[in-house]
């Protein structure tokens, strides 16, 4: 017979209350923000789903949304591989093996918003170490604050610096985890390196590597501080991604009902991409 | 198919080494003959997977050679030397199917898939897994895990040697003595030589025709199972090999006569040259019985093994183990130990010194 008893609910207690302190509530005053109009002073207005229909309808939204998808796109294609062909060539045993991870770790241990004011200086096309080398040694134009081109580069390249460490850590993580019998085996077996990677290593990284392309994939389709800080969204609005564009909306324009159905819609797509990438990758395990 | 000669090899981890105890083997000559079983027997930490990777290529010596069929292969990677190894943990790519994990090793050789597809089938029949060939390795029990990966050394056809690393350690008890005597049931069939690494004397002894003992890099003896029973060549083959092992015991040699304490011990023959160092008796419990007169000593200890009962006699400070059938003494009782003459060994400094007497000797 099992005891039944009610009291361990007090044991759940606390994590309900900070939940709801710091996820439900917080929400839900956005969706109460989302179906009505407000002119201040907690005068409010029923608006119904106008605000969703005028947002998804909007074709500034849609720019912001498909510069997000192709910035996060960018940086996953780059960062993936070049994540796991650092991982791979890192040490596995010995005296350089501290120093790899902690090299590798410094860019993750810098704040935000700093790595994005380091990088405008760095990139400044007059008294940045690059920026001045671009133009005026090899003679490169090469302007973040004029060609948008040469913004993206920029933000792409920050964020490549900033986050690859992520994935080659974890990826590293994976590659230590595999007992040296496999590469003995492979060796005997006759398998190619390119063997090796594909049946050996790459099945052993999966799980990290899932966890590596989930987190990389929610920040930086939520990233704010460090665009903001290194170009503020443009030239004009060419590197204004989704969440500079929903803060221009919400502080700038004070539109608050647009911003909180923005920032459903944002979060629903966050969620629903998140869930694909997790189905995808993992349906293999499952049967 | 090969012979395998091991030539003055020597191996150690250490870049400059200088004493014998810089060694993880010490030199080693040997023949593993073609088509032959055999066990590498010692405890953890003796060198036999030092030695096993050397055959394998996997570890280069630091001198000596290894000739397969005469062919200097000490510098041959392990690809090329058409050998197979089966890992302590079962190694397997867990993404491909039984089939492809099987295929993997002839693929990688560039073999046709009619080829591949007619080695595969002969395989998965004779390891009994043709039903699962279709299904994930990586969903498999650990015995089927280990038959796969036994099967990707067999399936090619030009292997020299099968070596195998303490294959048994994450199988189940119940399925370890299935899996030893497919084994042994695989090596009558296809013939190729099989190197079995292992600490358990039961594995080894099963399993293989001959049987190399080692002990801190060095091979102390070379026998069949029988052979290491009955005349081990050093008190650490008597120890190790046998439940319990070979009683040991201190004693004097006075004009070719051993003597523990005050009692002479009548030894199997006569005694090898001159026996100068340290000299023991060696005898199995199997082989000491208890009588009216022999060695006094007192039971300290009865353990009831199934068949028969282990007697553990104190006799000077000296530990003494007797394997007797039928009804054992009272603990605390004093007894006299028999030590069976042909069975009775000397050994100085640890390696035997005795030899049997002929028939005309043992008469008198």
């Amino acid at each position: 017979m099992k005891t039944e008893n009610q009291k361990a609910w007090f044991f759940v207690l606390p994590v309900l209350v900070l939940v709801a302190f710091n996820a439900l509530i917080p929400m839900m005053t956005v969706v109460n923000y989302s179906v009505q109009e407000t002119f201040g002073d907690n005068v409010f207005f029923w608006q119904g789903l106008d605000w969703f229909e005028q947002i998804l309808r909007s074709e500034r939204f849609h720019a912001a949304l498909g510069r997000q998808f192709l910035f996060t796109f960018l940086i996953l294609i780059i960062e993936v591989p070049l994540g796991i062909i650092i991982a791979l060539s890192m040490p596995r045993k010995g005296f350089w093996v501290p120093v790899c991870l902690v090299t590798m770790a410094l860019p993750m241990l810098i704040p935000w918003n700093v790595v994005g004011a380091m990088w405008n200086i760095f990139t400044l096309p007059d008294i940045g170490l690059l920026g001045y080398f671009l133009n005026h040694v090899l003679g490169i134009s090469y302007d973040m604050t004029q060609n948008p081109l040469a913004a993206w580069v920029t933000i792409v390249t920050m964020d490549v610096w900033h986050w690859t460490s992520l994935v080659v850590l974890l990826s590293y993580a994976g590659l230590v985890s595999i007992p040296d019998a496999y590469y003995q085996a492979a060796k005997i077996d006759g398998a190619s390196n390119w063997a090796v990677f594909r049946f050996i290593q790459l099945p052993k990284m999966k799980t990290v590597l899932t966890i590596a392309i989930l987190l990389r994939f929610m920040d930086s389709f939520n990233i704010y501080t460090e665009p903001f800080v290194l170009t503020g969204g443009g030239p004009g609005n060419s590197t204004t991604l989704l969440s500079i564009d929903l803060v221009k909306i919400a502080l700038g324009q004070f539109d608050l009902g647009p911003a909180a159905a923005m920032s459903l819609i944002y979060f629903a797509i966050t969620l629903l991409v998140s869930w694909l990438f997790y189905t995808l990758m993992t349906k293999d395990d499952l049967n | 198919m090969a012979k395998i000669t091991l030539s003055k090899l020597r191996h150690s981890y250490m870049p400059a080494p200088k004493s014998p105890s810089d060694y993880a083997l010490k030199e080693i000559d040997l023949d593993w003959s073609d088509g032959g079983a055999y066990a590498l027997l010692g405890p953890s930490g003796c060198g036999k997977s030092t030695l096993l990777n050397i055959i394998s290529g996997l570890l280069v010596p630091s001198e000596g050679q290894i000739l397969f069929d005469g062919q200097d292969v000490t510098a041959l990677p392990p690809d090329q030397r058409n050998i197979a190894q089966v890992f302590q943990f079962p190694v397997i790519y867990d993404t491909m199917t039984v089939y492809d994990n099987l295929a993997f090793p002839l693929r990688n050789r560039g073999r046709d898939e009619t080829t591949v597809r007619a080695r595969v089938m002969a395989i998965a029949e004779m390891l009994e897994v043709t039903e699962m060939l279709d299904q994930k390795a990586a969903g498999l029990s650990p015995d089927n895990k280990q038959k796969i990966s036994m099967g990707r050394g067999l399936v090619r056809e030009d292997v020299n040697v099968v070596m195998f690393d303490e294959p048994l350690t994450v199988i189940d008890p119940h399925l370890k003595w299935k899996l030893r005597s497919k084994l042994k049931e695989l090596h009558q069939r296809v013939k190729a030589t099989m190197i079995y690494v292992t600490h358990d004397q039961t594995e080894a002894l099963t399993f293989a025709d001959q049987v190399v003992v080692m002990q801190d890099g060095e091979v102390v003896q070379i026998g069949t199972p029988v052979e290491l029973f009955e005349r081990p060549a050093h008190t650490f083959v008597g120890h190790f090999i046998g439940s319990p092992g070979m009683n040991i015991l201190p004693c004097d040699l006075q004009a070719g006569v051993a003597r523990f304490g005050a009692h002479a011990i009548a030894l199997e023959g006569p005694i090898r040259g001159e026996a100068v160092g340290r000299t023991e008796v060696g005898i199995r419990p199997e082989f000491v019985a208890l009588a009216d007169k022999g060695l006094p000593a007192t039971v300290t200890k009865i353990s009831d093994v199934g068949r028969h009962t282990v007697v553990e006699c104190n006799t000077d400070g000296c530990k003494i183990n007797a394997v007797i059938d039928g009804s054992a003494p009272e603990k605390g009782a004093s007894v006299h130990l028999d030590f069976r003459r042909d069975q009775t060994r000397l050994y100085v400094d640890g390696w035997l010194a005795t030899d049997p007497s002929t028939p005309a000797e043992a008469a008198s």
